[in-house]
């Protein structure tokens, strides 16, 4: 049944195992829409992500992508229909070369080799360098390119500026807001630096012990940093 | 640093990492000159030829695809006595055809054992394989009817290849040449198929096993590919193995050939396609000279090299003497078209 949204979570309960991380998440994601999720360590920002991947347990509820149910499907399945994935730990082939690292992910659709260099020169510039020889804001690069290499619909990236200099977080936001702004992609970026998060999405999503707590605008976070640090947790 | 340029380069790239490097003929001269140069040495050489072969199929699953396995030597049976049944019950002598089946039946067990075994993973599926391989040992034994149990089948009656050339016990000439070609045959294969886009997702999974799934590669599917291919190469082995001795027994199945052809590669350099030339070359060519040297004990040795490999050299020979290139060419600039080292294997 099509809903009209590129993905959508509805009453979902995910954890690990026995264990529920997840509790009653609904959310949803219209197509071209990008979403910032933010909050404190071990709230389920991640676990968010893994669930639409597949990599945990879900315990009720549903996931939708572009209408289709997906709960059921392997990982695999999941990114051919059009989810892609940017792990927090980037997790390139460091034995491959930046080319063969994309190549392991294509997929025919409108992201090309070229079309990545052409985001990412940087990656041009290394393109046969092994994954290992990259620095910490490559690797993340390459990351974000070899998951837009699988061409997908929605693009999920787990905290990409984690552990990165000010000046490769000021480069990476340049990019993603870029990708934000002239592709079609609808993008779910779950961020620890509210700044970034705030600023990279209209609409952001807080969590809270593994719930939502807040959906709404962005901007209106922005200008109540008294709200937004009650929200997720850090006020008294 | 190099600016991207395109198709052009991607296939500049491309064709650069295929393409057959200066020194990559030097093994096959040097297999070709033993054959003039040492020609009362063939029964050893054909022996190491085929060590070879079996190495390179599991170079392919442990090297590339980092499946662990200590039962690979099942395939290699499997292979062995489909040879050798076919021909000591009068059913199929063909060196040709009879060597085909070998690798279909290696095949076939490979996929029919993967389908099940691959869904594990570390311990347990190193114990698998093994269970697997003992299973199958002692299957062998127990159909002695018709594989001849414990004492084998002996004086097989391998019909002359092409129906020219006889496959004699004394001058092994035919054999060697023979086993030198599916050897080659095998390996522009399995060179072909590491290089493929298949082989980079082989290395991909080897390298992370989550994340392989989340771009889209159906890990489970390739994995068991990879392992099918990989036992019909090493039933190849097998049989050619019966055809080039006349004779098959238990010891094809058993956990000392499986244990020895993972030292082989362990020693060489596994992932390396090479590695299991030097390896095996390396670990028979110093048991033929211990063994002569210290008859009783040749095997401390062997032990003891193989402990200084696994303390200093968790790459193999290989990887050793890449190390100790990349160690010379360090005071020189970075080109960064030159080919890559690759990161460590993590110890077996």
């Amino acid at each position: 049944m099509a809903s009209g949204r590129a993905l959508e979570l509805e009453h979902v309960s995910a954890g690990y195992g026995e264990t529920v991380v997840l509790e009653d998440v609904d959310l949803g994601l219209a197509p071209g829409e990008s979403l910032s999720v933010i909050g404190r360590n071990g709230v389920g920002k991640t676990t968010l992500l893994a669930t639409v991947m597949g990599h945990t347990t879900l315990h009720g509820g549903d996931v939708r992508l572009r209408g289709r149910s997906i709960m059921r499907l392997p990982i695999h399945r999941r990114a051919q229909l059009g989810l892609g994935f940017v792990p927090q730990e980037r997790e390139i082939f460091p034995s491959l070369s930046v080319r063969e690292n994309l190549q392991v992910a294509a997929r025919p659709g409108h992201w090309t080799e070229a079309r990545v260099f052409e985001l990412f020169p940087n990656l041009a510039a290394r393109v046969s360098n092994m994954g290992h020889q990259l620095s910490g804001g490559e690797q993340q690069m390459l990351a974000i390119a070899r998951a837009l290499m699988t061409n997908p619909a929605v693009l999920l990236m787990d905290e990409p500026t984690e552990g990165l200099a000010p000046v490769i977080v000021e480069a990476l936001t340049a990019v993603l807001l870029r990708l934000r702004d002239e592709s079609a992609l609808s993008i779910v970026l779950v961020e620890q630096n509210s700044r970034v998060a705030l600023a990279f999405s209209p609409r952001t999503v807080v969590m809270d012990k593994g719930r939502v707590v807040y959906d709404g605008a962005s901007a209106e976070l922005a200008a109540d940093p008294e709200r937004l640090a009650r929200l997720i947790g850090l006020a008294e | 640093m190099s600016e991207y340029r395109g198709g052009a380069q991607a296939r500049t790239a491309l064709a650069r990492r295929h393409r057959v490097r200066a020194w990559e003929p030097l093994p096959w001269i040097v297999a070709l000159g033993f054959f003039f140069a040492f020609p009362k040495h063939l029964g050893f050489g054909t022996e190491v030829l085929v060590t070879i072969l079996f190495a390179l199929s599991l170079d392919l699953v442990l090297g590339y695809a980092g499946i662990v396995t200590l039962g690979h030597a099942a395939f290699f049976g499997v292979g062995a006595y489909t040879v050798g049944m076919l021909a000591k019950h009068g059913l199929w002598n063909e060196p040709l055809t009879s060597l085909a089946l070998a690798g279909i039946v290696g095949a076939a067990v490979g996929l029919g054992s993967g389908l099940v075994l691959l869904r594990t993973r570390g311990l347990t599926l190193l114990m698998l394989t093994l269970c697997t391989m003992a299973l199958l040992e002692e299957a062998g034994n127990l159909a002695h009817t018709w594989t001849g149990g414990f004492d084998g089948l002996d004086s097989l009656p391998i019909a002359p290849l092409l129906g020219r050339f006889e496959f004699s016990p004394l001058y092994p000439t035919t054999q060697y040449l023979y086993v030198l070609v599916v050897l080659f045959l095998c390996f522009v294969f399995v060179r072909t198929l590491v290089y493929s886009p298949f082989g980079q997702s082989l290395t991909g999974i080897r390298e992370n096993i989550l994340r392989m799934p989340a771009v889209g590669a159906p890990v489970p599917r390739r994995l068991a590919v990879c392992y099918t291919l990989s036992a019909g190469i090493a039933g190849i082995a097998g049989g050619i193995w019966a055809q080039a001795n006349a004779y098959v027994n238990l010891g094809t199945l058993g956990l000392d050939r499986a244990a020895t052809v993972l030292i082989m590669l362990a020693l060489g350099g596994r992932g390396r396609l090479y590695g299991a030339f030097v390896g095996a070359i390396a670990y028979m060519v110093l048991s033929h000279f211990l063994s002569k040297i210290y008859p009783t004990a040749w095997q401390l040795g062997l032990g003891l090299l193989l402990v200084v490999i696994a303390l200093f050299a968790h790459n193999g020979i290989l990887g050793l003497g890449e190390t100790v290139w990349r160690r010379l060419r360090v005071s020189r600039p970075l080109n960064m078209g030159a080919p890559q080292h690759r990161t460590p294997n993590p110890p077996l």
